[in-house]
């Protein structure tokens, strides 16, 4: 098998046998994204010469007998929206164009400790502001299983740089769903950690109660071994947590005998699990997900059917929450300390505040513009108790309804996204139609909850991936992995391989 | 629920510090109403009753040790100014003739 298409557990076997060297697995990734980047555009940067460096650090310690951890060697991409000192740090934004940070985010510390060399940041939606990718200041990332089509967002780059081979592991942030859409939409495997449980020292905000870094993998265990690696507490973090997660990778291992039995597996009738009240919800996407369903019971699974009414005023209540807090987030960006100044034209001795104003302007892309505009709106005197203020309410019936439902079933299962990978330029200049594509996943992070995405199969009308959505109770992370893994071996064995054994080879793509 | 005006816009871009051009305003306004139209359901879904919920995670206080840790050198934090000067930051005057 190459290089490139072994798993990360798997290179890190054959890097512990001695079978190659984490040179030559980095080489095999950068010679993968100058072949096909210029086509899938996963990448903002790629630091081929400091990824070579790690690597070959890397070696040195495993010949003296001293690998730093499990995956000491294996490269990783890591998404443009977290610190990384002396490697460009844009966020998809023209306003950090050729920032460069003096620190690094405390998960990418965690990555450098652990001996895995950094192959490059990759494109988001600027400022995470998305679901496709396309609002990144630096051009859309395309799909690997159909070019002219989006990788979801705003962790497209991450996810596609994962399904495309140029990088076996990959970091996401999710704050809505922009790791776990973009992997049911290329057909890998996303998690968001319980909220608090991995650091965000060092993640560029988006909205801080939401935010929550996580892995971008091609299986469940890959997604364990990295989940273990940059999860725990973290004392520049405020809102880090400081009880650590349960073992992950024991959980996974129990989940890949694909054996449920016991496993109290709840359907949400309000995310696709109604098939009364099906409106928007993909064809080929609820038959695979009802596929999951069957195959889970099969296997010993007991299927309950929970409702969790205010899950319809989710979306609401989070482009309500999130503008609010992206407003007040994004205000730190005024030209006087980092990033993008322009001054503006035809005024003479302009006050900071001129150019601030046209910064901003010539800075931020126009869904960031939008979401501004629309949190200072929310949070104006005379509508801040409508909006903002009813907003939070609804939040706290939404994890009320997650106790409810949690108290029935030890996990939750939907199809993380309503339809399969979506055109470019489809919906751009549509919000509300980008939005609605957050659906599924968005009550998670108003809650804090964990989740994974899973690749579930491909709808019968498109042939493109359908994501499968697991989501357990805050703290209970290793639940996500257990069923997550299960379910993974289940349907694996179903296909005969993994589903991206079935993505078109991207070789001698160009654009 | 309102329809947010072009005015309103307008003023909002103030607010937010973004020199908002005639042809944004006219792009901006209206699909902002379409935007505030779809999230005006929440109104009245949960009563006068329901806590407000800020952060998924019960926490407060946190608190750590008064213990002076290394920070930026002067120079790594000025690395990514547009202007510096004298180990300082250069900004654009701040004070209006008026002021």
């Amino acid at each position: 098998m190459s290089l490139l298409r072994k798993t990360a557990a798997q290179l890190a076997d054959a890097l512990a046998a001695g079978e190659t060297t984490s040179v030559e697995i980095t080489q095999a990734h950068l010679d993968r994204i100058g072949e096909v980047d210029g086509a899938v555009h996963a990448f903002l940067h790629v630091d081929a010469e400091g990824a070579l460096a790690q690597a070959a650090e890397s070696d040195a310690r495993r010949a003296a007998g001293k690998p730093a951890s499990a995956l000491d060697g294996v490269p990783i991409a890591v998404k443009d929206v977290l610190a990384t000192e002396g490697l460009p740090t844009t966020c998809g934004s023209k306003i950090l164009e050729g920032w460069v940070p003096p620190y690094d985010a405390t998960v990418v510390k965690r990555l450098r400790a652990a001996g895995l060399p950094i192959l490059g940041k990759t494109n988001m939606d600027e400022f995470a502001m998305g679901s496709s990718t396309e609002h990144s200041a630096y051009g859309p990332t395309h799909n690997p299983w159909d070019l002219d089509r989006i990788p979801g967002g705003s962790g497209g780059g991450s996810a596609a740089a994962v399904a495309a081979f140029e990088a076996p592991l990959a970091l996401g942030t999710d704050t809505g769903g922009s790791i776990r859409q973009p992997g049911a939409v290329t057909g890998t495997v996303g998690v968001k950690p319980t909220y608090g449980s991995v650091s965000r020292y060092g993640l560029v905000a988006l909205a801080n109660s939401l935010d929550q870094v996580g892995p971008v993998t091609r299986t469940v265990l890959d997604a364990a071994l990295l989940h273990e690696l940059i999860g725990g507490h973290d004392p520049l973090d405020s809102t880090s947590i400081r009880e650590s997660v349960p073992d992950l990778t024991d959980a996974v291992r129990m989940g890949a005998t694909g054996d449920l039995t016991g496993v109290r597996v709840g359907v949400v009738k309000e995310l696709g699990g109604d098939s009364q009240e099906n409106e928007g919800w993909q064809d080929g996407v609820q038959a695979r997900f009802q596929e999951a369903v069957d195959l889970m019971v099969a296997n010993g699974a007991e299927v309950v059917e929970v409702s969790c009414p205010t899950f319809v005023h989710a979306l609401a209540t989070y482009y309500l929450i999130l503008p609010a807090e992206a407003s007040s987030n994004l205000a730190k960006f005024d030209a006087m300390r980092y990033g993008l100044r322009v001054l503006p034209e035809g005024i003479i001795d302009p006050s900071a505040e001129d150019v601030m104003r046209a910064t901003r302007d010539a800075g931020f892309g126009d869904e960031v513009k939008r979401r501004i505009i629309l949190g200072t709106y929310a949070l104006s005197s005379g509508y801040y108790d409508a909006y903002y203020g009813q907003a939070q309410k609804v939040r706290t019936l939404i994890s009320r309804d997650f106790d409810a439902a949690f108290a029935k079933a030890d996990v939750l299962i939907s199809p993380t996204a309503p339809t399969t990978a979506f055109k470019l330029g489809e919906k751009l200049d549509d919000p509300i139609a980008m939005y609605l594509n957050d659906l599924a996943t968005i009550p998670a992070n108003l809650s804090g909850v964990p989740g994974i995405s899973v690749p579930g199969g491909l709808a019968e009308e498109d042939g493109l991936p359908v994501g499968i959505q697991i989501l357990a109770p805050t703290m209970a992370d290793d639940r996500v992995y257990r069923v997550g893994a299960a379910l993974e071996t289940l349907l694996t064995d179903t296909w005969g391989g993994p589903l991206l054994d079935r993505a078109p080879a991207l070789e001698g793509v160009s654009r | 629920m309102p329809e947010i005006s072009r005015d309103e816009v307008a003023h909002l871009a103030v607010l937010a510090r973004i020199d908002l051009d005639d042809a944004e305003l006219d792009h901006l306004a209206p699909q902002l109403s379409v935007i505030l139209e779809s999230v005006a359901s929440i109104s009245g879904v949960a009563g006068d009753d329901v806590p407000p919920t800020s952060h998924p995670m019960p926490l407060t206080n946190v608190f750590r040790d008064d213990v002076v840790v290394p920070g930026l050198t002067a120079e790594q934090a000025l690395a990514g100014a547009p202007a510096s000067e004298q180990q300082r930051f250069s900004v654009p005057r701040i004070l209006g003739d008026e002021q």
